[in-house]
């Protein structure tokens, strides 16, 4: 077999941002082959250049970064030399990109099949009609529901697993060599993410395109690619085909990836009977306006212990914790704080009241007053609740601080802007902490963050617990962060409680139906995972399919 | 929900009914209520043009008859004008008779027919509508030809200067528009008039249009004030146009355009543009209100016979009939085109037009 010419070729590329006035070189001299028909993982942490690579690859760099060195051949053509109208013919035409958000990439004001119609007609591949036909086409081989109808709906009128698949098909409108795909299923949840797999890997093979698929996500990138890249702060660490990479990584830093699921606290023991629950929500019902999000919704949290809230996106799992909060009052039922019920309006609480329950966010970005310091951030609520001032609110402030495992000397006078992911999340704990509750909610606090860092987190959590006997609301939908972490799990669906109990007891079968989907449904590290599932559930009976099935 | 499972064929079609009354309905209740609104805005508004109007210093009686007023004459005039009747039986009078389109009797044209003895006139020459209305159809016909010029020529600096951002282009315009903003408006009229027509005689410093004039003389004589109003409400419009196009271009579905290989323009005009729309529509809005509005000082520069002067000129002698007229003229082109722009801005946002 003689040796083809590569598809890509990128050669000691290097990328620099622009922060404030100065260039940094956020990607130091990579270099990368594709063949046609290949799928190549890139995988990394936040800020590893991924995205940066990926866009690269089209000759495309965002906003405040250049491409400072290097080349990117496609078949033949140097993207980083090529002037704008050579990049234009390639890219659509022959190089695809699909995004992290189908939500937020396709145009809310056009209808979606009018959108994936533009490339062809635009590069002149196909006329509108044409196009509009092999759109439809293309919607029925991803098992898009009603092909026949669904494109010509807005983006906001479908949802986010078909609209993923929605933009795979817009990519493959003109049949491109080449497709890049940027964390195609971060956003979803595990039963619709199986489904978008599926449908991407086998329109990939099927249409022989090569393709650069991106993510963080080491047991979704063992599913999808032939061979694994993997980078660190913009350097190469290691390249291998799928399951040498897998099975013996060569490289310390490939190692501690791979060994990351491990952190897991032992359970506690039952409570006993007759214990006053911390918390209990007893037969809530809610509603945002007239749509009923909860139904006849009960649970109870004991002390010192962490009861992990599961479920996919619109289970209402947050709805729980803002009635909990008193953000949004129950419509019937109540919830009490040490068997006491508490007024269902927050305006209507005590400050001791409001204090004993506290939020931790799953955005420290968005949660933390970028313009204020960490002193103001974590001294507010010490001023707030404890009534501490001066010298006092200063000592407090700092003890917080070690308590998060920061150095006060350092982070006092810092704003958000300066920390990093998991600082800042410490910050967030921090401000928890700072009002002393008996009870904390953490709101996917851990789903931001990269695997490493996020074990980070979960271990002050773990810490803090002990050391102070607190109660944890653990509202997530990843299943191995609730392995880590719970004492008990509740399982929540369309604003319903499935099941609920002791963590180990939810993991052994026999399982409610639900919980079955998905614990199955979370990707596994065998390259082999996707095809046995897919053979044991069927290609028809995925995502919604099963959703409806396990309901 | 129910209806989207309904597989192909028919279930299609009677959901797409459905949506779309719903969507007919649900605009038709918005468009009522804002309507409702803005009538309930100009009652009020209608109260408070009286009540000020009505305390205005000075007297129509007093300012027309000047040094000969002597108290007989004062009160025969206000008692013939119903000036003596005490304020809220004036204020009903005069709105009932708006109601039925009756803006009552100007007291400058009806006061000389009083002097004659030819009571008859009344009513005739002398009602507010038959003065205004010659009047209003004129600055209406000025502020359409300004708007038929300024927001085509708004809106395409503006997409070009998004396109062309921080580039000497895009400096260039906003310089111009801004200057040309900044400076009063008979300045800028007396530039055009110097430029236009008087170094270079192509079109009439004068703008003094009659009925009888054909509509290729009106838009001839018209030119300049339209000019000038141009140069004066571009400005906002365009900078509105580019501020709202940039904040639209770091957005994904944007990016996502260009990686298709879409060409500048096109992202601009068909991804960008369609979701800008709300904020310039509300801008544009504004400024064609002041186009109606706001014209006094560029009719009098160009002796434009428009409802600003006739304003003006009826505040002088204390014609209030005309006064209030004017005001509630003004006040009703705000609330309309308010009006207006809010309903297209609810039409250009798809999911209110699209429903789940």
């Amino acid at each position: 077999m003689s040796e083809p010419t590569p598809l890509v070729k990128i050669r000691g590329l290097k990328i620099e941002g622009r922060t404030d006035e100065t260039w940094i070189q956020i990607v130091n001299g990579v270099d990368l082959d594709l063949n046609t028909g290949e799928v190549l993982g890139l995988i990394g942490e936040s800020g590893a250049g991924k995205s940066t690579i990926g866009l690269a690859a089209m000759g495309f760099t965002r906003d405040g970064c250049r491409i400072s060195g290097g080349t990117v051949e496609f078949d033949g053509v140097d993207l980083v030399q090529a002037d704008a109208a050579t990049k234009r013919a390639l890219l659509g035409k022959r190089i695809a990109y699909v995004a992290q958000s189908a939500a937020a990439s396709f145009n809310p004001a056009h209808r979606i099949i009018r959108q994936h119609t533009e490339a062809p007609t635009q590069h002149r591949v196909m006329s509108s009609g044409e196009s509009e036909q092999d759109a439809i086409e293309l919607y029925g081989k991803l098992r898009l529901p009603n092909p026949g109808e669904i494109g010509f709906r807005y983006p906001h009128q479908v949802s986010g697993g078909q609209l993923q698949r929605a933009m795979t098909a817009m990519a493959m409108s003109c049949r491109p060599d080449l497709i890049i795909f940027d964390e195609p299923t971060t956003a979803l949840d595990v039963t619709t993410q199986i489904e978008v797999l599926a449908a991407i890997r086998d329109i990939v093979e099927q249409f022989d395109t090569a393709a650069i698929y991106i993510t963080h996500d080491l047991a979704v990138v063992a599913q999808m690619a032939d061979k694994i890249k993997v980078l660190l702060r913009g350097d190469q660490v290691e390249e291998a085909d799928t399951r040498t990479m897998l099975s013996n990584p060569q490289e310390e830093y490939t190692k501690s990836l791979w060994a990351v699921r491990s952190f897991q606290r032992q359970e506690k023991m039952p409570a006993t009977a007759g214990t006053v629950p911390v918390i209990s929500m007893r037969a809530v019902d809610a509603s945002y306006g007239k749509l009923q999000v909860l139904y006849d919704v009960s649970f109870d949290i004991h002390e010192g212990r962490t009861v992990a809230v599961v479920g996919e996106s619109g289970s209402g799992k947050s709805t729980a914790a803002r009635c909990i909060t008193g953000l949004l009052p129950p419509t019937s039922g109540e919830v009490c704080f040490n068997g006491e019920p508490l007024p269902a309006d927050y305006r209507k609480r005590s400050t001791e009241q409001l204090r004993q329950a506290q939020m931790i966010y799953q955005m420290a970005d968005t949660a933390l007053n970028p313009r204020k310091s960490i002193a103001e951030i974590i001294g507010r609520p010490v001023e707030f609740y404890l009534g501490l001032k001066g010298r006092e609110k200063r000592r407090r402030v700092e003890q917080l601080l070690e308590q998060i495992e920061m150095d006060p000397a350092v982070y006092f006078d810092r704003i958000p802007s300066e920390l990093s992911g998991g600082q800042k999340q410490r910050i967030g704990i921090a401000r928890a902490l700072a009002a002393e509750p008996k009870f904390i909610i953490c709101d996917e606090v851990t789903s931001a963050l990269d695997q490493l860092v996020a074990e980070g987190i979960l271990k002050l959590l773990a810490n803090l617990q002990d050391t102070l006997g607190l109660s944890y609301m653990f509202i997530t939908h990843d299943l191995a962060t609730v392995r880590s972490i719970a004492d008990e799990v509740v399982v929540m669906k369309e604003g319903r409680v499935i099941e609920a109990g002791p963590k180990t007891e939810m993991f052994t079968p026999p399982h409610h139906s639900y919980t079955e989907l998905l614990l199955s449904s979370v990707p596994e590290m065998d390259p082999d995972w996707l095809d046995t599932l897919l053979e044991s559930r069927g290609i028809e009976n995925l995502g919604e399919a099963a959703m409806a099935a396990a309901g | 929900m129910i209806i989207c499972r309904v597989s192909a064929g028919m279930g299609l079609e009677c959901r797409s009914d459905i949506s779309n009354a719903v969507v007919v309905i649900s605009v038709l209740l918005i468009v009522l209520k804002r309507l409702g609104l803005g009538l309930l805005t100009l009652f009020v508004v209608s109260l408070l043009i009286f009540a000020s109007v009505n305390m205005l210093p000075g007297d129509f009686a007093q300012a027309i008859l000047g040094q000969g007023a002597t108290p007989e004459a004062v009160a025969a005039i206000r008692e013939d004008l119903g000036l003596n009747k005490p304020a809220v039986t004036r204020y009903i009078d005069w709105l009932s008779g708006i109601l039925v389109g009756d803006f009552g009797v100007s007291f400058a044209q009806a006061n000389f027919a009083v002097y004659a003895g030819d009571a008859a006139a009344q009513g005739g020459i002398g009602s507010v509508a038959d003065q205004l209305l010659p009047r209003f159809r004129n600055t209406l016909f000025l502020a359409s030809v300004s708007a038929a010029i300024a927001v085509p020529l708004s809106l395409a600096l503006g997409v070009l200067a998004a396109m062309f951002a921080n580039t000497a282009f895009d400096r260039a315009v906003n310089i111009a528009t801004l200057s040309s903003i900044s400076s009063p408006e008979f300045f800028v009229a007396y530039m055009l008039i110097l430029f236009l027509a008087v170094l270079n005689p192509v079109f009439p410093s004068l703008s003094n249009i009659y009925d009888e004039m054909s509509f290729a003389e009106r838009l001839n004589r018209s030119m300049l004030p339209a000019l000038t109003l141009t140069l004066v409400v571009t400005a906002h419009m365009m900078r509105m146009t580019r501020a709202a196009i940039i904040n639209l271009m770091a957005s994904p579905y944007i990016e996502m355009a260009r990686l298709k290989g879409i060409g500048p323009l096109r992202v601009i005009v068909t991804h960008a543009l369609p979701n800008a729309l709300a904020p310039i529509i509300n801008v544009i809005a504004l400024n064609l209100a002041y186009l109606i509005t706001g014209v006094v000082v560029v009719e009098v520069v160009f002796v434009y016979p428009g409802i600003g002067q006739l304003f003006v000129d009826s505040v002088k002698v204390r014609d209030i009939p005309v006064v209030q007229a004017c005001c509630l003229i003004f006040a009703s082109a705000y609330i309309l085109l308010n009006l207006t722009a809010d309903i297209l801005s609810i039409l250009s946002n798809p999911r209110l037009r699209h429903p789940k």
